[in-house]
């Protein structure tokens, strides 16, 4: 079976997503942090941070619906049946505060074969309502017997 | 500012995630496939059981990294990590790391995660302003 790789290049419209506090709150006691940054205003504001702050790793709370609907394209093709999570990368810029409301674009980098293997790659951007970049990530999916 | 210098090990994060744990995540990231959630359909896809989500324990590979760097979130720089052994609920992860370099105020530290002898990510390397 060959691979399609017609999606190379393609993006894929932003998603919008309003960050809030009891959101960050659970994330942040989820993975087990306790640094009141991630929870109380006052300290976050001490801190330096314009309001209570998102875990780096809360990047994928906002980016994953971004990189869901390219990952679902049937352009893009992927058999979920035999898809894996291979690699992640994310490398992060402004703080993610509580109110910031945050656009995250989606687009496809790469598709390619090797031994027998589909490497699906993806990368997102993150902006906020400032124009700062927040994060960019890259999503690496691994589609087995292509 | 922490003091980190090439060859350093991290301390390590030892954690043992309950069994409902991978649910919380689910609520958490909005990530709900089942194969984190519902024991029956992970095994009729071949799973021992349910298995941890991967970005949940590059969540621990991040803090980590960023305790490592004094725990300032702005701390973390990139982290970038791949995927391997499948990780289980109720069972202990254990995350260590050693500084590779430090240049500029950055330190760049490999990071393992493994639950006993399967390394659940393997090649991490994250960057933490120091």
């Amino acid at each position: 079976m060959t691979l399609k790789t017609g999606a190379v290049g393609k993006e894929w419209p932003a998603s919008t997503y309003e960050v809030g506090k009891e959101k960050i709150g659970e994330y942040a006691r989820v993975v087990g942090l306790d640094n009141p940054v991630h929870f109380d205003r006052e300290a976050a504001r001490a801190a330096g941070f314009r309001d209570v702050v998102a875990p780096p790793m809360f990047a994928v709370v906002f980016s994953s619906p971004a990189v869901g609907p390219a990952m679902f394209d049937d352009e893009v093709g992927m058999n979920f049946a035999a898809m894996v999570h291979g690699g992640q990368e994310f490398e992060w810029g402004e703080p993610a505060c509580s109110g910031d409301e945050i656009t995250t674009t989606a687009k496809c980098l790469d598709i390619s074969e090797k031994d027998g293997k589909g490497f699906y790659i993806f990368e997102t951007n993150a902006v906020n309502q400032n124009g700062d970049q927040v994060v960019r990530g890259t999503w690496t999916l691994i589609v087995r017997g292509v | 500012m922490a003091d980190l210098n090439a060859g350093d090990s991290i301390p390590e994060l030892k954690v043992t995630p309950d069994k409902y744990l991978p649910h919380r995540y689910a609520g958490a990231s909005g990530d709900f496939n089942p194969i984190h959630i519902d024991p029956e359909f992970a095994k009729a896809v071949g799973l021992p059981s349910t298995i941890l989500h991967g970005l949940y324990m590059m969540g621990l590979v991040a803090r980590a990294a960023t305790d490592a760097a004094g725990g300032d979130p702005r701390a973390l720089k990139r982290l970038s990590v791949q995927f391997r052994g499948m990780g289980a609920p109720e069972t202990e992860i254990v995350v260590s790391g050693e500084v590779k370099s430090v240049e500029d105020g950055v330190a760049v530290v490999d990071v393992v995660a493994a639950q006993g002898e399967n390394q659940t990510i393997r090649n991490a390397e994250a960057e933490v302003q120091i």
